[in-house]
């Protein structure tokens, strides 16, 4: 965007909306928007608490085991199911299923089976997470480039050599964008987790503030996990980027 | 086809069968040792396929492929392949490609990519050693891949049209280079082509192959002028003789 003939920084549209938002929150149209900066004196003032710190760390921890896990089976699946037309048929239809249901359903049945704590809300991380780095695994390895595979057999590669040395890495651009949309749905994996269990992390604080209508509270904490998820995805888009130049010479 | 002194690959009555269509048919074929072999036929008759079989990359339906007087049941050290679209990594650099043969073998890094640096430097690369595939020409991109294949020490050569996507100046340049290479390094090339004059300026046996299903029609000999220089050798009768046997036994099969 330019203006005036200055070329603006990315995203310098924020300020507009954000200077919108301290005007309806001053006029006090309503009370559940209270002026952003009323929202960012909030935020410095419960930033440095135990409860908000506590919750930072319970979910940083169950976002971190979570898509940790999700990548560490997903990837390996979805290389074998591109690989293996056996392995393709038996999961495939599991993995779409997945991807496409409404995974919150699940929530509280992973409750009953696995208790209120971090166990759940890592398996609903990773549950979120997993299908399309699944699905993006696999499609990296279908659309490899079949001289590759041909060249690492005929130089005497082992399967594993080339799983390792070819399949990954030539799939690593499509990996990429599944862990990232996957980050993505892992955010969201964790904070209905939380907010349907309720007594841990945000989930906890989530439930103190609205039921006391603390809104500048609320919107706090929700600018933090908004600003935090999206850090989290410019960063992979960032990864992704690098390993653009040979994704497109394949 | 009879005076089989020292050959260093044989192929015995091999038939391919791609589900319901015959590639190779009962065909027989004789690699000498330390000499260039051409495989030249039209479009689809099976070069690829029979190369591909000698590589152990494909199973033969029936029939055998010797290699040193062993059957090929699988790719080994014995044998090298380059291939027609490069084959290289792109996500790794020209000496890790080069030295991937190499590493695949459990070399130390250290010994492996001095190998590798020594071939870089044979097929005039050197300065690229830590270039990226895409940052090369298409004429670069195959020195990569030959300096892999020559970088394994493999004593046979497969090359599946190895020149044909590189421009016609380069072209002829890396078949002068291959004269060289058949001349010092004492390996045994299997070199398949679409291009009759190509395959007469290198080769020292040229297998005609007939269309599908294929069999070997003709193995021509030229032999008067493989010790001129490579200059002068489009300029001898006998070269000039041969293309055009070649392409009287060819035209038929191309309507
Ligand atoms: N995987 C495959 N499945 C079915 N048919 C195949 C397969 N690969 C090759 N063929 C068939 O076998 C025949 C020989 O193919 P091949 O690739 O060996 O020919 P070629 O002589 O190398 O051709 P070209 O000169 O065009 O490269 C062709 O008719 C092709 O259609
Ligand atoms: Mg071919």
């Amino acid at each position: 965007m330019t203006l005036f003939g200055y070329k603006l920084p990315n995203m310098s549209s924020l300020i507009l909306w954000g200077i919108l938002w301290e005007i309806v929150g001053q006029i006090e149209l309503t009370f559940f928007l209270p002026p952003l900066s009323e929202i960012f004196a909030t935020l410095i003032e419960i930033g440095g608490t135990t409860p908000f710190i506590n919750a930072l760390k319970e979910t940083a921890l169950a976002f971190s085991i979570g898509t940790f896990s999700a990548i560490c089976i997903g990837v390996p699946v979805g290389i074998l199911m591109g690989k293996n037309q056996l392995i393709d048929e038996l999961l495939l239809p599991w993995v779409n299923l997945f991807l496409s249901a409404p995974l919150t359903a699940l929530v509280p049945v992973l409750m009953v089976l696995f208790g209120f704590g971090l166990k759940s809300i890592v398996i609903t991380t990773a549950l979120f997470a997993i299908w399309i780095i699944v699905l993006n695994s696999r499609a990296g390895v279908r659309q490899i480039n079949q001289s590759l595979v041909e060249m690492s057999k005929s130089f005497g590669a082992s399967q594993l050599d080339a799983l390792t040395k070819i399949y990954f890495w030539a799939a690593l651009p499509e990996i990429l964008s599944g862990v990232r949309i996957g980050f993505i749905r892992a955010v969201k994996g964790v904070i209905i987790g939380q907010l349907l269990i309720s007594i841990v992390g945000f989930g906890s604080l989530f439930e103190l503030y609205a039921s006391n209508f603390l809104m500048s509270h609320f919107w706090a904490v929700l600018i933090v996990l908004f600003a935090l998820s999206f850090i989290i995805a410019e960063f992979l888009a960032y990864l992704e980027r690098r390993v653009d130049y040979y994704a497109s010479r394949r | 086809m009879t005076k089989s002194t020292d050959n260093a690959v044989t192929v015995r009555n091999v038939y391919k069968n791609y589900g319901s269509t015959e590639a190779l048919r009962d065909l027989s074929l004789d690699f000498p040792r330390g000499q260039l072999t051409s495989l030249l036929g039209p479009s689809g008759c099976g070069k690829t396929t029979l190369l591909k079989i000698i590589a152990g990359l494909l199973p033969a339906t029936s029939g055998e492929v010797l290699v040193n007087g062993e059957v090929v049941k699988a790719p080994g050290p014995d044998r090298a392949f380059v291939f027609q679209d490069f084959a290289l990594m792109p996500w790794a650099s020209v000496i890790r490609n080069v030295a991937f043969g190499l590493e695949l073998r459990g070399m130390a890094k250290s010994e492996r990519e001095g190998i590798a640096e020594k071939y870089i430097n044979e097929v005039g690369l050197s300065g690229f050693e830590h270039s990226y595939p895409h940052e090369l020409s298409g004429g670069m991109r195959q020195r990569v891949g030959l300096a892999r294949a020559l970088s394994v020490d493999a004593q046979v050569l497969l090359m599946d049209e190895p020149f044909s996507a590189v421009d016609e100046q380069t072209r002829r340049k890396f078949q002068e280079d291959l004269l060289g290479l058949v001349k010092n390094e004492n390996k045994t090339f299997i070199f398949v082509t679409h291009s009759i004059e190509e395959a007469v300026y290198v080769s020292d046996q040229i297998a005609i192959l007939l269309p599908r299903p294929s069999r070997v029609m003709e193995i021509i000999r030229p032999s008067g002028f493989r010790h001129k220089d490579v200059d002068s050798i489009r300029r001898e009768p006998e070269y000039l003789d041969i293309v055009d046997r070649i392409w009287a036994s060819l035209r038929s099969y191309v309507e």
